[in-house]
C-alpha cells in the first residue's frame, strides 16, 4: 500500500509488486492491525487445531458410557467433579470430550458444504446471469424445480439408497443448498453486467469466462461472503437434523448438531447438554463472521487503503504526542 | 485551433456507414400481444469517416448517437444498411470478427467513474487488451508498454500500481483513453468522453485526444451534446434528431451557416459569453418534444416542431442533399 513518490519509469516498474509472497506478507501486517479480524483468525485456527488433535486433548473417550455418572453437572455445581469438567449426558458420556470430537464433523461438514454448494451455485448463477437466454432459462428452471422439491425428502431418499456416511451428508446438503447461491449470484450479475466496466471489458475483447471471473466475480465478494456465513450456521444445524433422524452421523461418532439435538430432551434437567455444543457452534459462527468481515474489507481496495490511512494517522498521532512529551522542559513537570 | 490539419484523403474512407438502421424489439402490446413494438433508434443514417478525421455526432438524449457508435463497434445488431471498415463489410460481424476488429476500433466511455473496474489496478486495466489479444503473456511483460501508455496520456508512471479510486475524473478518463490506445487502434468511438467531467478538465482531455490524433493519425467518432467541445475537436459535424441525421457538414459551415431549422435552433440555444450580444440575439425555439421512437411520424421526423412545416414534410421523409460544398441537409424547405 505504501507508494513512495517515484519519478522515473524504472522506479515505478520496480514499485509494482507481482510476487504472491509479498502480498501475503502485506496481508499478515494488515491482519495485525485489524483486531476483530485477528481474534477471528485465532479462534478459527484454534478450533481447527482442536478438531485435528481431538484424540490427544480430550480427557475421555467421547463414546465411553458411565451409567453411574449419568447427567452429572459441570464442575462448579456441588455435585460436579473434576473428572467431568462440563458434566455428562444421559448415558454418562463426557460432554467436554464430545464437544471436542464433535468439532471434527461439524467443521468439516460446514466447510465442505459451503465450498461445494457455494462453488457450484456461484458458477451457475454467474453463467445464468451473464449469458442469459437459453442458459439462463435452463438453469433457473432447474433451480425452481429443485427448490419446489422438499429438501428433506430428497435427502431421505438419497441417504436411504446410498447409506449414511459423512460424504453422503456433504453431498446431500450441497445438493440441497446450492440454489440460494445461484439465485443470489444471478440477480447480482444482472445488475453488474450493465455497468460500463463490463462493457469496457467486452469492447476490449475479453472472452466471457474472463469477464465472469475477473470482472464480475470480484465485485460480488461482499454479498457472497455474507451469504456463505449465514449458510454455514444453517448447514451445521441441518447436519444435526439429519443426524437426529438417524441419517447423518452414526453413533458412536458425534457432532455438535447431534449433541444439541439429543440434549434437547433433557433441557430442563441438564441444560449443559444443549448449551455446551450450542456455544461451540455460536463461537465458530462468530469467528467466521469476524474473519469474513475482515476479508470483505481487504477485498475492497478502497476500504483497504482507508484502513491503512487510519492506521498511519494513529501512528503519526502517537509519534507527535511522544515528541511533544520529550520537548517539555523538565522543570514544568 | 484545430482543423487546419483537415486534409481529406478523398478516395478511401476508414469507416463508411450506409443507410444504417437499428430497430429494437420492445416486446408486444395489446391484449393478445398482437402488435409488435419496435423502437426506431436509428434510421437510414449514412456517413464516412476518413483516416485522421474527427466526425462530431451531436444530438439530444435519445436521438440515437450512442446507438450509432455502438452499431459500428458491433455491439448492437444492425437491422438494415451496411457498415464498412477499411473497405471491408463488417455489418453482421460474428463474435470472433468483432474480437479481431477490437484491435482496430475502440471505445472511450462517458462515465470515467463507472468504466474502470474498482477492483483492478490501473496496470491491469490498461494491460488487459494486450493480454486478451495475446500481445503479451503476462502483466510483467506488459509493464513497460503500460508505463509508456500512461506517459502518453499524461499520467505519472507510478499510477499503474494504484486503484482507480485514487484518481480524479479527468485522470480516470485518461486511463480509459490509455486502455483504448493499448492495441494501437485506427478508429475510436468516443461516447461523450467529456460530458461527465468538470468543465475545467474538459479542455485538457479534448486537447489530449487531439494530440493523440495528430500523433497516431487516429479517426474519431466524437459523440457529444456540448456544441462548444464538438466545435473544438471535429472536422465535420453530423446533427442527429430522432434517429436521423438532419445535417452533415464541415465544422465551420455548420456553425456559420446552418441550413436545417433544427440545427439553427440547436445553435441558437448555445449562450454567448457576452451579455449584450446574448441579449440582442434571437432565440429560435421549437416547442414540443421529439417524437416517440416507438411510433415515429411518417414523413419528416422534425415536422411536429418545425416552424416551416408544409404538407410535403408530412408526406415524405427528406433525404440528405447537397447544399453547399461540404454541407448536406435533410429538409424540404431550406
Amino acid at each position: 500500500m505504501t507508494q513512495p513518490r517515484t519519478d522515473t519509469l524504472e522506479q515505478a516498474l520496480a514499485q509494482n509488486r507481482f510476487e504472491w509472497w509479498d502480498s501475503l506478507r502485506e496481508l499478515g501486517r494488515e491482519l495485525k492491525r485489524d483486531k476483530p479480524g485477528l481474534i477471528g483468525v485465532i479462534l478459527i485456527t484454534s478450533l481447527v487445531l482442536m478438531a485435528v488433535f481431538a484424540p490427544y486433548i480430550s480427557p475421555h473417550d467421547p463414546s465411553a458410557q458411565d451409567l453411574t455418572a449419568r447427567l452429572a453437572p459441570p464442575v462448579w455445581y456441588d455435585k460436579g467433579t473434576w473428572n467431568h469438567i462440563l458434566g455428562t449426558d444421559h448415558l454418562g458420556r463426557d460432554v467436554l470430550s464430545r464437544s471436542i470430537h464433535g468439532a471434527r464433523v461439524s467443521l468439516w461438514v460446514g466447510t465442505a458444504v459451503v465450498l461445494c454448494a457455494g462453488g457450484f451455485g456461484v458458477v451457475m448463477g454467474l453463467m445464468a446471469g451473464y449469458l442469459g437466454g437459453r442458459t439462463d432459462a435452463f438453469i433457473m428452471r432447474w433451480i425452481d424445480t429443485q427448490v419446489a422439491f422438499p429438501g428433506l425428502l430428497l435427502a431421505l431418499i438419497i441417504l436411504a439408497v446410498i447409506g449414511p456416511s459423512l460424504t453422503t451428508v456433504v453431498v446431500v446438503l450441497s445438493l440441497n443448498g446450492w440454489m440460494v447461491y445461484g439465485r443470489m449470484t444471478r440477480s447480482a450479475v444482472l445488475s453488474i453486467r450493465q455497468s460500463p466496466y463490463v462493457e469496457a471489458a467486452e469492447v476490449v475483447g475479453c472472452r466471457w469466462p474472463r469477464i465472469l471471473f475477473r470482472h464480475i466475480l470480484p465485485n460480488l465478494t461482499s454479498p457472497l461472503l455474507t451469504l456463505a456465513i449465514l449458510e454455514f450456521a444453517r448447514i451445521v444445524l441441518a447436519e444435526a437434523a439429519l443426524s437426529f433422524l438417524g441419517l447423518g452421523i452414526q453413533p458412536p461418532a458425534t457432532s455438535w448438531g447431534l449433541d444439541v439435538a439429543m440434549g434437547k430432551n433433557y433441557m430442563f434437567m441438564a441444560w449443559w447438554l444443549v448449551t455446551i455444543p450450542g456455544c461451540a457452534i455460536a463461537v465458530t459462527v462468530l469467528a467466521i463472521n469476524l474473519v469474513a468481515s475482515w476479508l470483505r474489507l481487504i477485498s475492497d481496495p478502497q476500504e483497504r487503503e482507508k484502513q491503512y490511512a487510519r492506521h498511519m494517522a494513529g501512528v503519526m498521532r502517537k509519534n507527535l504526542l511522544a515528541a511533544l512529551e520529550k520537548e517539555k522542559p523538565p522543570e514544568a513537570l | 485551433m484545430t482543423g487546419q490539419a483537415h486534409n481529406r484523403p478523398g478516395d478511401s474512407p476508414l469507416v463508411a456507414v450506409k443507410d444504417l438502421s437499428v430497430l429494437f424489439d420492445a416486446g408486444r402490446a395489446g391484449f393478445w400481444g398482437g402488435k409488435r413494438l419496435i423502437v426506431h433508434a436509428v434510421e437510414k443514417v449514412s456517413f464516412d469517416i476518413h483516416p485522421g478525421e474527427t466526425l462530431g455526432l451531436v444530438g439530444e438524449s435519445g436521438s440515437g448517437k450512442s446507438t450509432t457508435g455502438r452499431a459500428i463497434l458491433g455491439r448492437v445488431p444492425v437491422s438494415e444498411g451496411q457498415i464498412f471498415f477499411q473497405g471491408k463489410e463488417i455489418t453482421h460481424a460474428g463474435k470472433n470478427q468483432v474480437r479481431e476488429l477490437s484491435r482496430d476500433m475502440q471505445l472511450v466511455f462517458q462515465d470515467p467513474y463507472a468504466s474502470l473496474n474498482p477492483r483492478m489496478k490501473i496496470i491491469d486495466i490498461v494491460a488487459e487488451p494486450l493480454l486478451v489479444h495475446g500481445v503479451v503473456k503476462n502483466i510483467r511483460e506488459a509493464a513497460k508498454e503500460v508505463a509508456r501508455l500512461l506517459e502518453l496520456v499524461g499520467l505519472p508512471p507510478d499510477a499503474g500500481a494504484r486503484y482507480p479510486h485514487a484518481f480524479s475524473g479527468g485522470q480516470r478518463q485518461r486511463v480509459g483513453i490509455a486502455r483504448a490506445l493499448a492495441l494501437k487502434p485506427r478508429f475510436i468511438v468516443a461516447d461523450e468522453p467529456v460530458s461527465a467531467l468538470d468543465v475545467s478538465i474538459r479542455a485538457q482531455v479534448v486537447n489530449l485526444m487531439q494530440d493523440l490524433q495528430s500523433q497516431f493519425g487516429l479517426s474519431y467518432l466524437f459523440i457529444a451534446h456540448d456544441l462548444a467541445v464538438v466545435r473544438h475537436i471535429s472536422h465535420r459535424i453530423a446533427i442527429m434528431y430522432a434517429g436521423n441525421i438532419v445535417e452533415l457538414a464541415d465544422r465551420d459551415l455548420i456553425y456559420d451557416a446552418p441550413v436545417h431549422p433544427y440545427t439553427r435552433a440547436l445553435l441558437s440555444a448555445v449562450p454567448v459569453p457576452d451579455p449584450p450580444v446574448q441579449r440582442a440575439r434571437q432565440r429560435i425555439t421549437c416547442p414540443g418534444e421529439p417524437p416517440n421512437p416507438l411510433n415515429p411520424p411518417s414523413g419528416c421526423r422534425f415536422q411536429s416542431r418545425c416552424p416551416y412545416v408544409t404538407q410535403t414534410c408530412r408526406d415524405a421523409a427528406p433525404v440528405l442533399t447537397q447544399r453547399r460544398s461540404g454541407q448536406r441537409a435533410a429538409c424540404w424547405n431550406c
